[in-house]
């Protein structure tokens, strides 16, 4: 292997380090905006703000389909970590469906545009909050199973602290839910928001649960 | 140069294509079969590093020759060579590897039965001992290894990817390093003892000057970069993954293992370093690259707490493969000489006299031998190894090998004529004009004996007297004993017509 041959491999798993980086910055802001835009959807409903919110999550998850693509491709072309590269896709397309599912969550919203009683406003913010947190912990997850894999178990057990915290939260709303006066179909719908909200918390798990099997694996 | 020139040199290019279908798994087998190095690039640096350590650092051991040195026809160099080559050609066929010293050594012990030669037991015990201690050295020093850097790692936060590379290159380094390694150390083994009838003439190209030795080991390295690129694949196979699935990180500390085993116990500079900065030595131990790579893969399986991942049916097939390899060259070798000599009509042997003379029972009875004992064997003559040993033996009971050894080469009848013609074949880069000049004052002088010789050589200079056996002294004596073993290769006199030595196949 020639000197340029060695500082092109350095050169090019740099680059891909940045996106690998760079993607899971575009999944941690995508929690931040979703918090924001479910914030302003319960106080104003579905507003230009809310509309903005909902195309800001979209247009990150462009950017890091994008960047799902060229992460998979260089791993492949430059033929890098052959034993872990399985599981380093496998992940990075995982994360990739959290921000789909944020993605197809913010257009649900503007489209369906449910009605949460007032009364479990408080109780949505909360579960979301939790959703979010849980999210944002699979990111540094992800991020110290790149750089500092013997952390990752720290993180990974708070994820599965906040995707239990968002469970409780979300049989507590839909309990309230079905115990209120709304008409069925309102409380149907307004569940399955629910659902689809704490859907995104059980993704998370789902992804430490690998996650965890990927730190013993890159441990050997 | 004859055609017969080129057909005794195909021999070890065969050894050679063997070293490197072998010992190239020996090197890159970890990091190919972990898919960090392409076998391609592995096959590319491996050939180009044991070119330059061939022609670079080679060449210098050309007249040791290795173990084959002791055989004294070209062709039954040839046939000891083809022997170990075809040995280590029919194990790597089943994807295992072998010691190709080992293999060589067991065709000279073929070679040894045949012409009835004594055989260094102490070669046989090395061998031996090797299968054990070697696996159980680089098994050691790879745990512990691995451990250690693994320990270390744990505080350096680098990025995966930038880990790979590093990786990567660390093995590739480590890789080539091997391979200089094995073309400097291995390939006057390979084609050294046919420095004398290659084909090849000193060439000047441009101010760089080539000489024929150099173009000698430069076409065997070129044999063995064959070997890497045809058959080799299958054996890193077995040493990669075929053992137990190994990380990258761990493919890297088995290379790097096996280096550090092969540079501290097998390396006499090494320890000339030590002894002369009045530093511990650490001993020197037998130790072979493909034993220290297999028990390194064990060694960091143990480690890991992962014994059930070590297929140990693949761990006994290899040991199995050890132990049959000098077994099986030794056979194939003793009739492969049968049958150069009978049906090719081919000198495969020069007989060996040994004349217990009045001067060699002095010098045996100086010694330490029992006089009143050995005084019937004055004035006997005998025609091999093994007879004038068990004569001995009949009368001052059974010797130690080193006794052994020690009375053969006092013994042997070699007849040596310094010829002043004949001084100008032996090489400038070996022999300083100082010692040129000391052997030219000899000049019509005859001797019976190798100590003659060397003892003749004192008197014209201390510089030719063995220094006391000191770690310090280990280098000057092995040299010493090169350059007389040269000179007496240049001036012995032998008998025109051709010997055979009959054998009976009942």
């Amino acid at each position: 292997m020639n000197l340029s041959k060695g500082l092109s491999m350095f050169s090019g798993s740099r680059a891909l380090e940045n996106k690998i980086d760079e993607f899971l910055d575009r999944i941690s802001e995508a929690g931040l905006i979703y918090r924001k835009a479910i914030h302003v959807f319960l106080e104003h409903g579905v507003t230009e703000d809310f509309v903005t919110h909902a195309e800001q999550i979209g247009h990150i998850e462009s950017r890091a389909d994008e960047l799902r693509r060229e992460i998979e491709t260089g791993l492949y072309e430059q033929n890098l970590i052959p034993d872990l590269r399985a599981d380093v896709l496998s992940l990075v397309e995982d994360l990739d469906e959290i921000l789909n599912a944020y993605d197809a969550s913010g257009y649900r919203f503007t489209i369906e545009q449910p009605v949460f009683p007032s009364t479990l406003q408080p109780d949505v913010l909360a579960i979301v909050e939790s959703v979010t947190n849980s999210v944002e912990q699979i990111t540094i997850a992800a991020r110290t199973f790149f750089r500092d894999f013997n952390s990752c178990r720290d993180y990974i057990h708070k994820v599965r602290f906040y995707e239990s915290e968002a469970d409780r939260i979300g049989t507590k709303i839909k309990r309230a839910i079905y115990s209120s006066d709304l008409p069925l179909a309102n409380k149907m719908h307004v569940t399955s928001f629910i659902e689809m909200i704490d859907n995104l918390a059980d993704m998370a798990e789902d992804i430490t649960d690998k996650l965890a099997i990927y730190v013993i694996k890159r441990d050997n | 140069m004859g055609a017969s020139s080129v057909v005794f040199l195909s021999s070890g290019l065969f050894l050679g294509w063997s070293l490197g279908a072998n010992d190239a798994a020996n090197i890159f087998g970890t990091a190919v079969s972990t898919r960090m190095v392409k076998f391609r690039t592995a096959a590319i640096v491996c050939s180009i590093f044991i070119a330059l350590g061939a022609v670079i650092s080679g060449v210098g051991a050309a007249y040791t020759l290795g173990s084959l040195g002791a055989i004294n026809a070209i062709g039954g160099a040839f046939v000891t060579t083809f022997a170990a080559a075809f040995t280590v050609y029919s194990i790597i066929k089943f994807g295992l590897p072998v010691s190709v010293s080992q293999a060589v050594v067991g065709a000279i012990i073929g070679w040894n039965l045949f012409t009835d030669s004594v055989t260094d037991v102490n070669s046989i015990v090395r061998i031996a001992s090797t299968w054990v201690a070697c696996p159980l050295l680089s098994g050691t020093f790879a745990a512990i290894l691995y451990m250690l850097f693994k320990y270390l790692l744990s505080f350096v936060k680098v990025h995966l990817l930038y880990r790979d590379a590093c990786t990567r290159i660390a093995m590739v380094l480590t890789g080539a390093f091997g391979a200089y390694s094995l073309g400097a150390n291995n390939m006057a083994n390979v084609v050294g003892v046919f420095v004398p009838v290659a084909p090849f003439t000193d060439l000047s190209l441009g101010g760089f000057h080539i000489s024929a030795v150099q173009q000698l080991f430069f076409v065997g390295a070129l044999a063995t970069a064959v070997g890497v690129f045809t058959y080799s694949y299958k054996v890193m196979g077995t040493v990669g993954k075929g053992l137990m699935p190994l990380s990258p990180f761990a493919a890297w500390v088995v290379v790097l293992a096996q280096s550090c085993v092969l540079f501290i116990f097998a390396s006499e500079g090494l320890e000339f370093f030590l002894a002369s900065h009045n530093l511990p030595v650490i001993p020197l131990v037998p130790v072979s690259a493909t034993q220290a790579v297999v028990g390194a893969v064990i060694g960091i399986g143990l480690c890991k707490g992962a014994a059930k991942s070590i297929k140990w049916s693949v761990v006994v097939r290899i040991m199995c493969g050890w132990v049959i390899t000098p077994v099986i060259a030794a056979v194939i070798c003793f009739f492969a000489l049968f049958f150069m000599q009978n049906v090719f009509d081919q000198r495969v042997y020069i007989p060996k006299t040994y004349l217990m003379s009045e001067k060699v029972f002095d010098r045996i009875v100086a010694e330490g031998f029992s006089a009143s004992k050995l005084s019937s064997l004055k004035g006997e003559r005998f025609d091999s190894g093994m007879e004038f040993i068990h004569a001995v033996e009949n009368r001052v009971g059974k010797l130690s090998s080193d006794q052994q050894q020690k009375l053969l080469s006092t013994a042997e009848n070699v007849k040596i004529l310094i010829d002043a013609d004949k001084i100008d074949n032996l090489d400038n880069n070996l022999f300083s004009s100082e010692e040129l000049e000391q052997i030219r004052e000899l000049s019509g002088q005859r001797f019976n004996y190798r100590w003659e010789l060397q003892r003749a050589l004192i008197r014209t200079g201390s510089n030719w007297e063995y220094r006391p056996a000191t770690i310090l002294n280990k280098q000057y004596n092995k040299m010493l004993l090169q350059k007389l073993t040269v000179i007496e290769n240049n001036f012995v006199v032998r008998a025109e017509k051709k010997k055979t030595v009959s054998v009976s196949m009942d």
